[in-house]
C-alpha cells in the first residue's frame, strides 16, 4: 500500500511539474512573441512607440531560451537534464544560421545597392540572369577548380614532409615546430609578408632570387598564370602544415610490425611505401584532403589582400569576388545571389565528393 | 646493412637536406619580416638580409608604431590605435573560443552519451547539423549578418564579433570534443551515478577533469582561427571593434614602400601566434588530429 501511495504521489508531483513546465513554455513564447510584435509594429510605422533597435528582442530570445531549458527539466525530468547538454548549442546555431539563411535568400532576389537612393526592391530573377551572363563569376568559379586541384599538390608535398618527420631523425621537435609555424600566421599578414614584400618586383628577396636564376623581370602578379600560381603557392605555404600534422599522426599510428615484416621480406623502401604505407594511410589521407578542400572553397583573405583578384580577375576566388561586390560596388542584392548560388554549388560538390570517397574507400578496403 | 653503409649515410644526408630546406622555407618569411622591421630605406632597397653583418638595426619601423625604446614613453596615436586593435583581437578570440568550448563541449558530451530525439532529428542528424556548418562559406552569412547586426545594434561591437566567431569555430570544437569524450570509459560515470551523482554532477566532477587537456587543445585551436579571421571583421567592424588583421590589411595599401613600419606591424600581429606555435605546439597538434586519425 505504502509503495503504491508513494508512486501515486510521485506521479501527481511529476504531472504537476509537467504542467508547470508547459506554462513556462507558453508564457516565455508569449513574451517573446509580444516583444517581437511590439517592435515589428513600430518598425512598420503602425504604432508610435517602440525600442530604438531590435536589441530587446535579442534579450527576449535569450530569456526564452533559458525558459525552454528550465521547462525541459520540469516536463521531462531526467531526460530534460540530458537535453540541457545540447540545447544551448542547438539554440545558438539555429538562431545564428536560420535567420541569415532566410534573409539572405530574400536579399538575393532584390535589387539593392547601398550607394543608390532607391533602396531595396524585389526584382525577381534579374540577379540570376545577371549571374548567368557574368563572365567574372564564371571565371572565379574556374579559378576555384584550379585552387582545389592545388590541394592535391599540397597533399603530395605534405606526404613527403610527413615521411621525413617520421624517419629516425634528430631534433624532430625543432622541425615539427618549424613546419607548423606557417599555419599559425594570419593569411592577411602572410599576404604582406610574402605577397607584397618578398615577391615585390624591385626589392623582394624572392624576386632577387628569381633574377639570379635567370628570370629577367620577375613580376609575380602581372601575368594571369604566374599570378594564379603565386597565390596557390602562398596558400600552400600556409596550409601544408595542416596536412603534414594529420598525415604524421596517421603515420605514427601505423602498426610497426607490418613495416618491419616487409623489411624482413626484402621489400625495397619504394615497394613497401606503395604496397603497405600508402594503402594503410588512405583513410587519413581522405580525411585530410576532404577537410582541406572544404577549407579551400572559402579561400579569400590572401587573394583580397595580395591581388584583389587581379590581374583582370585571374586570381579571383568566388569569395573574393563577392567581397569586392559588397565592398567596392555596394551591390548587396547581386552579391548575395552569387553567394547563395555558390553555397548550392558547394553543397552539391561536397556531397558528391563525400559519396565518391566513401564508395572508393569501400572498394579499396 | 650496417650503420656505416655509404648508401645509408647518403639517404640520411638527403633526409636532413630536405628537412633543412623546408624548415628554411617555413621560417624565412618570419625571419624576413622580423628583420625588415629593423631596416631603413637603404637596407630595403639594397636587399640586405643579415642584421649586424649586412646592416645595422634601426628602430625606424617600431618608432612608426610608437613601440621603439625612445617613443615608448611618449604618447603616440598609432600605438594607441594598435593597442586598441590588439585588445579587440584578444577579447574577440578569447571570448569566442571560451563560449564555443563551453557550449561545444556540452553538446559533444550529450551527443556522445545520450540518445536524443528532437522531432525527426536523432543524434546522427544533430551531429551532422553541427558539422555541416563547417562548409558554410563566410560570404553566404556576411550580408545577412550585416543587416541583422545593424538592427540589433551589434555592428562594430566586440559582442557581435564574438558571436560570429563562436558560430565559426563551434563545429570544430564539437568535432574535437566528441572524439575526446569517446575515449573516456563510460564506466567511470556509471559508478558516479550509482553513488548518487546526477547526470550533471557526474559530468562536472568526473568527466570534465579528464577531458580538460582536450578542451585546452580545442580552445587554443579556436583562438588561432579567431585571431586570424579577416572576412567578418572587415565587413562587420569599422572603428570600435576593428581587429588586428583588419588593421594590417588597411595599412598594406596605404603605406607604399615604407616596409619597415608594415614589417613591424606584421611582426606584432603574428608574434602572439608564433609564440603559441612554439610553446603550445603539442595542444595544436592534439586539436588538429582529434577525430581525423583513429
Amino acid at each position: 500500500m505504502a509503495v503504491r501511495d508513494l508512486t501515486i504521489d510521485k506521479n501527481t508531483a511529476a504531472s504537476r511539474r509537467a504542467t508547470a513546465g508547459r506554462i513556462v513554455i507558453a508564457a516565455a513564447s508569449l513574451g517573446l512573441a509580444a516583444v517581437i510584435l511590439f517592435q515589428l509594429l513600430y518598425a512598420l510605422d503602425l504604432t508610435a512607440s517602440g525600442f530604438a533597435n531590435w536589441r530587446p528582442s535579442l534579450y527576449a530570445f535569450l530569456l526564452w531560451g533559458a525558459a525552454m531549458g528550465w521547462a525541459q527539466v520540469l516536463i521531462r525530468g531526467e531526460a530534460g537534464h540530458r537535453a540541457l547538454f545540447v540545447l544551448p548549442a542547438v539554440l545558438f546555431t539555429v538562431a545564428m544560421v536560420i535567420f541569415p539563411t532566410f534573409f539572405g535568400l530574400y536579399i538575393a532576389f532584390t535589387d539593392w545597392n547601398l550607394s543608390s537612393f532607391a533602396g531595396r526592391r524585389l526584382n525577381g530573377l534579374d540577379n540570376v540572369r545577371t549571374l548567368i551572363n557574368d563572365a567574372y563569376f564564371w571565371n572565379a568559379l574556374g579559378n576555384m577548380v584550379f585552387y582545389v586541384l592545388g590541394v592535391l599538390v599540397q597533399y603530395v608535398i605534405a606526404f613527403g614532409l610527413a615521411l621525413l618527420l617520421n624517419a629516425e631523425i634528430r631534433a624532430r621537435k625543432f622541425f615539427r615546430v618549424a613546419f607548423l609555424l606557417p599555419f599559425m600566421l594570419s593569411p592577411v599578414a602572410v599576404s604582406w609578408m610574402i605577397g607584397k614584400s618578398m615577391m615585390e618586383f624591385r626589392f623582394g628577396p624572392v624576386a632577387t632570387l628569381a633574377r639570379h636564376l635567370g628570370w629577367d623581370s620577375p613580376a609575380f602578379f602581372t601575368t594571369p598564370w604566374i599570378a594564379r600560381i603565386a597565390i596557390a603557392a602562398m596558400d600552400a605555404w600556409v596550409w601544408i602544415p595542416f596536412i603534414v600534422i594529420l598525415l604524421l599522426a596517421g603515420l605514427q599510428a601505423l602498426p610497426r610490425e607490418v613495416q618491419e615484416a616487409a623489411k624482413v621480406d626484402g621489400a625495397s623502401p619504394w615497394q613497401s611505401f606503395w604496397q603497405i604505407t600508402f594503402p594503410l594511410m588512405l583513410p587519413v589521407s581522405a580525411t585530410a584532403v576532404v577537410l582541406r578542400i572544404i577549407f579551400q572553397l572559402k579561400l579569400a583573405d590572401i587573394v583580397i589582400n595580395t591581388t584583389s583578384g587581379g590581374p583582370g580577375g585571374a586570381t579571383d576566388t568566388v569569395s573574393s569576388f563577392i567581397f569586392r561586390e559588397y565592398r567596392d560596388r555596394s551591390n548587396v542584392g547581386y552579391g548575395t545571389m552569387v553567394a547563395e548560388v555558390y553555397l548550392i554549388v558547394i553543397i552539391i560538390f561536397i556531397t558528391l565528393l563525400l559519396n565518391l570517397v566513401s564508395r572508393w574507400m569501400r572498394k579499396v578496403a | 646493412m650496417t650503420a656505416n653503409d655509404p648508401a645509408r649515410v647518403a639517404v640520411k644526408l638527403l633526409i636532413y637536406a630536405a628537412l633543412i630546406l623546408w624548415a628554411f622555407v617555413s621560417l624565412f618569411p618570419i625571419y624576413w619580416t622580423l628583420t625588415t622591421s629593423f631596416k631603413t630605406a637603404v637596407n630595403v632597397t639594397q636587399g640586405h638580409l643579415i642584421p649586424f653583418v649586412d646592416f645595422y638595426p634601426d628602430w625606424k619601423g617600431w618608432r612608426s608604431l610608437g613601440l621603439s625604446p625612445d617613443t615608448i614613453g611618449q604618447t603616440s596615436t598609432v600605438r594607441e590605435e594598435f593597442l586598441l586593435r590588439f585588445v579587440n583581437s584578444v577579447i574577440a578570440s578569447l571570448g569566442a573560443s571560451a563560449l564555443a568550448v563551453v557550449i561545444g563541449s556540452l553538446a559533444a558530451y550529450g551527443l556522445c552519451r545520450f540518445d536524443y530525439k528532437f522531432g525527426w532529428m536523432r543524434n546522427r542528424d544533430i551531429s551532422f547539423f553541427f558539422l555541416s556548418q563547417l562548409i558554410l562559406p563566410p560570404v553566404v552569412l556576411a550580408m545577412p549578418f550585416l543587416v541583422l547586426y545593424k538592427e540589433l545594434a551589434l555592428l562594430d561591437t566586440k559582442i557581435g564579433l564574438i558571436l560570429v566567431y563562436t558560430l565559426m569555430v563551434l563545429p570544430i570544437v564539437i568535432w574535437i570534443m566528441r572524439d575526446q569524450f569517446e575515449t573516456i570509459p563510460i564506466e567511470l560515470e556509471q559508478a558516479a551515478l550509482v553513488d548518487g551523482c546526477s547526470v550533471w554532477g557526474a559530468f562536472l566532477r568526473i568527466v570534465l577533469p579528464i577531458a580538460l587537456p582536450g578542451m585546452v587543445a580545442a580552445f587554443i585551436l579556436a583562438v588561432v582561427l579567431c585571431w586570424n579571421e579577416y572576412f567578418f571583421a572587415a565587413l562587420l567592424t569599422s572603428t570600435n571593434a576593428k581587429t588586428i588583421p583588419v588593421m594590417v590589411a588597411s595599412q598594406t595599401g596605404s603605406q607604399g614602400i615604407s616596409w619597415w613600419s608594415m614589417a613591424a606591424l606584421s611582426t606584432a600581429a603574428v608574434m602572439p601566434l608564433v609564440l603559441i606555435g612554439i610553446f603550445l605546439e603539442r595542444f595544436i597538434v592534439k586539436g588538429l588530429t582529434a577525430g581525423a586519425v583513429k
